[in-house]
């Protein structure tokens, strides 16, 4: 267990979950004004992993970069407990070793390297990446970077993990044995988690519910409560049925 | 193997240049007296090799301690442009515009402010070798991934946490570049600050060799001087490819 660091939320409430209220976003470009978002609602209660999916250019990014205070929104208002980012390229420093990738959140709130070693190395090994300590990202396969990418944000010890499409870079056969992994990591070591995805099927087999998004400027079209024990499979019935629902609601039914 | 062979085309290219250059002389194609046959320049390297070999050393500790100060100087700069964007606003127009003043020109006043030793030498080749240093470190240090600087943000990063862990390494290769780029210029900055006033160098040595007519001596000056920037070169690559490993990319017809 990661202690979250002694930090009040940018607001007091919710605690450790995430409420976005009615947010615009508008950005301004060369070519005129670009509605990301537009009255954007999206609430996640304490440990609860809710996947956002909607159509490229949705301003999913942008609701993420919301939820982690990398932005403020033009209306409405952003409640967060603080949040920490993993990015939808791996982006590991490609002069460090895994263990030092993992521990880059450690170093960067000052925790001495020997201190933040010892503290990442017992979760390289539960992450399936030990003996790879000192190995480069560029000798690395795609599936364990993500997952030195994920314990790097996990090591951050912030109540809420902004995943922005963590899988989308890796192949099929990878991607969904990072999605069981994560699954499992999740059931483990529970988090409040906001997913990112443009992949339904992903999306409901890891979250506990489902917000679609409109085309852009975004907002929530539908939601869908994913009522499935876990672990999932991706043939029962009921995931068909969410997954078949969810993809109606982004317009893409089969 | 075909490690060891790599070289081999460039070698025979050289090769096949110098017997040109010979044939070309032996076939009267120029007067000896401007052009010596490569085989008397090798003469004339062999038998002034301790006169050459002395003021070697004296322009190679000009270059070096030149290139010294020009990359503190210029690392120095670049991170304080790269801190403040008022800084940046101030200078770097400046910076960029300076690259247009030949420099070389002033190696004589340098010589007069400075007196006829090593510090006039050394301030034109840091002169001439610090812009290149500072171009791409600024350079390396602006092609860090956004995304990555956002990923620092939400870890609570101080700016210069960020600057330590993430900015200031990925502009090490940006530093190398210039690094290379600098020595060959130094090396030719050094040459200038002699002729320009000095009693000693390489650059010294050409000048007294052609005013007396010992062209195969100026051959051989020129020889040592062009062999000394490729070194450098060759031993920055080197020292790259051993501290920066991760930021060696072998080329397609490298990798066979």
């Amino acid at each position: 267990m990661i202690e979250a660091p002694e930090k009040e939320p940018r607001d007091v409430q919710p605690p450790h979950g995430v409420s976005v209220e009615a947010v615009s976003r508008t950005f301004v470009t060369r070519r005129g004004p670009v509605e990301a978002l537009a009255r954007m609602s999206l609430r996640v209660a304490p440990s609860e992993v809710v996947a956002v999916v909607g159509p490229s250019g949705c301003g999913k990014s942008t609701l993420l970069e919301l939820i982690c205070g990398l932005q403020a929104p033009d209306a409405g208002t952003v409640r967060a407990a603080p949040a920490a980012l993993m990015p939808q390229r791996d982006l590991l420093l490609p002069w460090l070793g895994a263990l030092d990738n993992a521990c880059l959140a450690l170093r960067a709130r000052g925790v001495d390297r020997d201190d933040a070693r010892r503290q990442a190395e017992p979760w390289l090994e539960r992450f399936g990446l030990a003996g790879f300590e000192r190995t480069r990202p560029a000798e690395l396969s795609g599936g364990m970077r993500q997952r030195v990418s994920f314990l790097r944000t996990l090591l951050a010890g912030k109540p809420v993990l902004a995943l922005d499409e963590p899988f989308a870079a890796l192949d099929a056969i990878t991607r969904l044995e990072m999605q069981g992994w994560l699954s499992h990591v999740l059931e483990t070591e529970p988090r409040t988690v906001v997913l990112i995805t443009h992949d339904v099927e992903e999306a409901i087999v890891l979250a506990d519910r489902v917000v679609v998004m409109s085309p852009r400027p975004g907002r929530t079209v539908a939601e869908v409560e994913v009522d499935v024990p876990r672990p999932r499979h991706r043939t029962d019935a009921r995931v068909v049925e969410l997954r078949e629902r969810a993809l109606g609601a982004l317009g893409v039914a089969e | 193997m075909k490690r060891l062979l790599r070289p081999l085309p460039a070698a025979l290219v050289l090769l096949a240049l110098v017997a040109i250059w010979e044939l070309y002389v032996d076939l009267g194609g120029a007067d000896r007296l401007v052009l010596p046959p490569p085989h008397d320049v090798a003469k004339a390297l062999y038998d002034n090799r301790s006169l050459i070999w002395s003021n070697f050393l004296v322009t190679a500790e000009e270059v070096l301690l030149g290139t010294l100060v020009a990359s503190v100087a210029a690392l120095a700069l670049a991170f304080a442009i790269h801190f403040s964007t008022t800084l940046r606003r101030a200078i770097y127009p400046l910076l960029i515009g300076s690259q247009a003043v030949p420099i070389p020109v002033f190696a004589f006043v340098l010589v007069l402010w400075l007196g006829f030793g090593l510090a006039p030498k050394v301030l034109v080749i840091a002169l001439v070798s610090f812009f290149p240093i500072v171009v791409t470190t600024l350079a390396g240090l602006a092609r860090v991934d956004p995304d990555l600087l956002k990923l620092m943000r939400t870890f609570d990063a101080p700016r210069l946490r960020t600057f330590r862990y993430v900015e200031f390494p990925s502009a090490l290769p940006g530093v190398m570049t210039g690094a290379k780029i600098t020595v060959a210029v130094a090396v030719i900055g050094a040459v200038f600050a002699e002729l320009a006033g000095s009693n000693s160098g390489l650059g010294y040595l050409y000048q007294q060799s052609q005013n007396q007519f010992l062209m195969p001596r100026a051959y051989a000056t020129v020889f040592v001087l062009s062999a000394f920037a490729i070194l450098l070169f060759a031993l920055l690559s080197l020292a790259e490819r051993l501290a920066l490993p991760w930021a060696y990319r072998p080329r397609g017809d490298q990798i066979a």
